[in-house]
């Protein structure tokens, strides 16, 4: 398959073409825009449903419905709108419909800026909106993996019927970069006998989200924490670099992964052990391998682009067990490789780092 | 002895007993939308949309296809179901509340936009369902549970007419206002729900049936001194009236 040049938000878009997405929903946000603006000429083309909504409080609530049909939907945008999505992601949580969303995050809090930062995080892993709920979220790196992700979120929204998210950044959405789109089959979906399409020679069907009165509402909670397990045992991926070997191990995702690496690989040059541990899925959390993986290492160097949020997750599967540094910028500011270097040189010869 | 029918349940109801209050005119107009859907031949094909307030449950009481909104975001959802799926009937049950405040951005949007959606608005001046508080809708004077001095327009303003601001919208192909009172209005208010349907059958664009209604409970009034109250009070402050049908419309049957 030849590889041809796309800039990030664009490859999203057009992995969620391919993988049968049936309408789109969503409202201009920098750094995602180029997304919508791909789907609005491209759905449109091939006779899909694209519509700009009034807001993304809206956006939500238009895949939602969408979602009760039973269609392929998706909805992207970034940070601060992300916010406003938060009560319809609840609801349909709560409603058992497949769907997907993806957060190209900004700086913030507030406004903020529109330079590439990871401080959705403790929101997109950690629930977000009201309620007991946690979604599936899948951070890529490279825009190959950003198209391989956004095939696999619509499969896993459908075998979970729950909501999945991609976290990506301003820095993902705005690069070009060399893909392979793979040609996808028409997708293979499971029945839908719930769906809201007429109650023509069966009986009604309902959805909701609200179960008056407490036992109702508990059997719901239960059965939703029963498919998050099932998720925590089916679907926790990642990603390892240089680890043979490794004393120091750097822990960092999506775009602070990347950089990462090419620090790691300067490091190993240098002769510094290092090595890298990415998580790929952000939730369900890599606890069980960070923790072995850090069985075997002098130190963890917890590197995000927001204040050490991940950095909770991390000393949690390792119950604190070894030194855990951190080095975070927040605000949109982008750390160079060398920067990075220099943390681990710091960790790896604390006279040499503080040259 | 042979035996004819003068009066049954519409298909389009369940047999569940609703939770309305004596007096209530949600159920009225609960009837009158599963009458036409009878009429129309539409229940296997039609998704309603249930609003956040008294009318939460109205998915137990219509035999079709519904789903529960986010309070005010029934016409959004409404959308995403309607745009994946043209060719089903998809309407929207909404109160003052979840149409005129929370969720204004929405049904102006949905309307503006032409969605080819139905939606019944049930005005009845106050939230209903959380105890009687204001409402976008009421009136000047009235006292609720958060305007216990009366409603000071000084202070929270004048009271919205919906009808009158979605008629504006080029989008929008039916809106009238009506109310289910007596025989007559109620008469009316079923005839303005049919074509409300049938215009959204034929593809015309959006369509709004504000129906006058009545909160006994949280008016401290009666049965019947409600309905009075609605034809002496609300009435006189929205007009009964067509205030937009396009061409179209008027020469459906
Ligand atoms: C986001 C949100 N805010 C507030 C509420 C609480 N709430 C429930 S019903 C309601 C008002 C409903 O009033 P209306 O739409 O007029 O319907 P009615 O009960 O009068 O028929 C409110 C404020 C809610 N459920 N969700
Ligand atoms: S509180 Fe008012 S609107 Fe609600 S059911 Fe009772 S009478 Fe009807
Ligand atoms: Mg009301």
């Amino acid at each position: 398959m030849a590889k041809i040049l796309m800039k990030g938000n664009e490859a999203i878009a057009e992995a969620a073409i391919r993988a049968g997405c049936q309408a789109y929903f969503g409202y201009p946000i920098t750094p995602q825009t180029e997304l919508l603006e791909y789907m609005s000429r491209r759905m449109v083309e091939l006779g899909r449903v694209f519509l700009q909504a009034e807001s993304e409080l809206s956006a939500i609530n238009m895949v939602y419905g969408a979602a009760c049909a039973g269609a392929r939907v998706m909805t992207s945008t970034s940070s601060p709108g992300f916010s406003l999505m938060q009560e319809g992601i609840s609801y349909i949580v709560c409603s058992e419909v497949p769907a997907v969303v993806i957060n190209v995050m900004r700086g913030g809090p507030g406004l903020g800026n529109i330079q590439p930062a990871q401080g959705d995080y403790f929101q997109m892993t950690k629930g977000g909106g009201h309620g007991d709920y946690n979604v599936i979220v899948l951070a890529p790196t490279t825009l190959q993996e950003a198209i391989d992700l956004t095939i696999l979120a619509f499969d896993l929204a459908d075998k979970y019927r729950s909501l999945v998210t991609i976290i990506a950044d301003g820095m993902i959405g705005q690069i070009m970069e060399p893909v392979e789109l793979p040609e996808i089959e028409p997708p293979q979906r499971p029945e839908q006998p719930w769906a809201l399409t007429g109650a023509k020679g069966r009986e009604k069907n309902i959805i909701t989200s609200l179960y008056l009165g407490g036992l109702p509402l508990e059997k719901v909670n239960l059965r939703l924490q029963e498919t998050l397990e099932e998720i925590k045992g089916n679907e926790v991926r990642y990603a390892e670099y240089m680890l043979e070997g490794a004393e120091i191990v750097v822990v960092a995702y999506g775009t602070a992964g990347r950089i990462a690496q090419t620090a790691i690989k300067e490091a190993r040059e240098e002769g510094i052990p290092a090595g890298l541990f990415r998580p790929i899925t952000m939730f369900p959390f890599p606890y069980d391998r960070l923790d072995e993986v850090a069985k075997g290492v002098e130190h963890l160097l917890v590197f995000e682009l927001n204040a050490g949020q991940m950095l909770e997750d991390v000393h949690l599967a390792t119950r604190d067990r070894l030194p855990i540094h951190f080095y975070g910028k927040m605000g949109g500011v982008v750390p160079s490789p060398a920067e990075v270097l220099a943390e681990i040189e710091k960790i790896a010869s604390p006279q040499r780092g503080e040259r | 002895m042979e035996r004819k029918v003068v009066f049954a349940k519409p298909e389009a109801l369940t047999d569940a007993p609703t939770h309305y209050c004596p007096g209530c005119t949600h159920g009225v107009v609960h009837r009158l939308i599963a009458e036409v859907i009878d009429k129309l031949g539409i229940r296997e094909i039609t998704i309603g949309i249930a609003p956040v307030g008294c009318a939460v449950l109205a998915y137990n009481y219509f035999n079709l296809d519904v789903a529960e909104a986010a309070h005010g975001r029934a016409p959004a959802m409404a959308t995403g179901l309607k745009r994946v799926q043209p060719d089903k009937v998809v309407f929207t049950y909404q109160g003052d509340g979840d149409l005129a405040a929370i969720g204004t951005a929405e049904i102006v949007h949905a309307a503006s936009r032409g969605e080819n959606i139905t939606t019944i608005f049930i005005n009845n001046a106050v939230y209903g369902m959380t105890g009687g508080q204001m409402a976008p809708t009421t009136l000047p004077g009235q006292v609720t549970t958060s305007t216990p001095f009366g409603r000071d327009v000084k202070i929270a303003g004048y009271p919205l007419r919906v009808a009158e601001l979605i008629a504006t919208t080029s989008g929008a192909a039916y809106v009238v206002r009506r109310m289910v009172t007596k025989p007559a209005t109620i008469a009316s208010a079923k005839k303005a729900i049919k074509l409300a349907f049938q215009a959204q059958r034929a593809e015309l664009g959006f369509s709004l049936v504000e129906i006058l209604s009545s909160c006994p409970t949280n008016w401290g009034l009666n049965p019947r001194e409600a309905l009075e109250w609605v034809e002496e009070n609300m009435a006189a402050y929205y007009p009964l009236g067509d205030y937009k049908v396009i061409d179209e419309v008027k020469s459906l049957k």
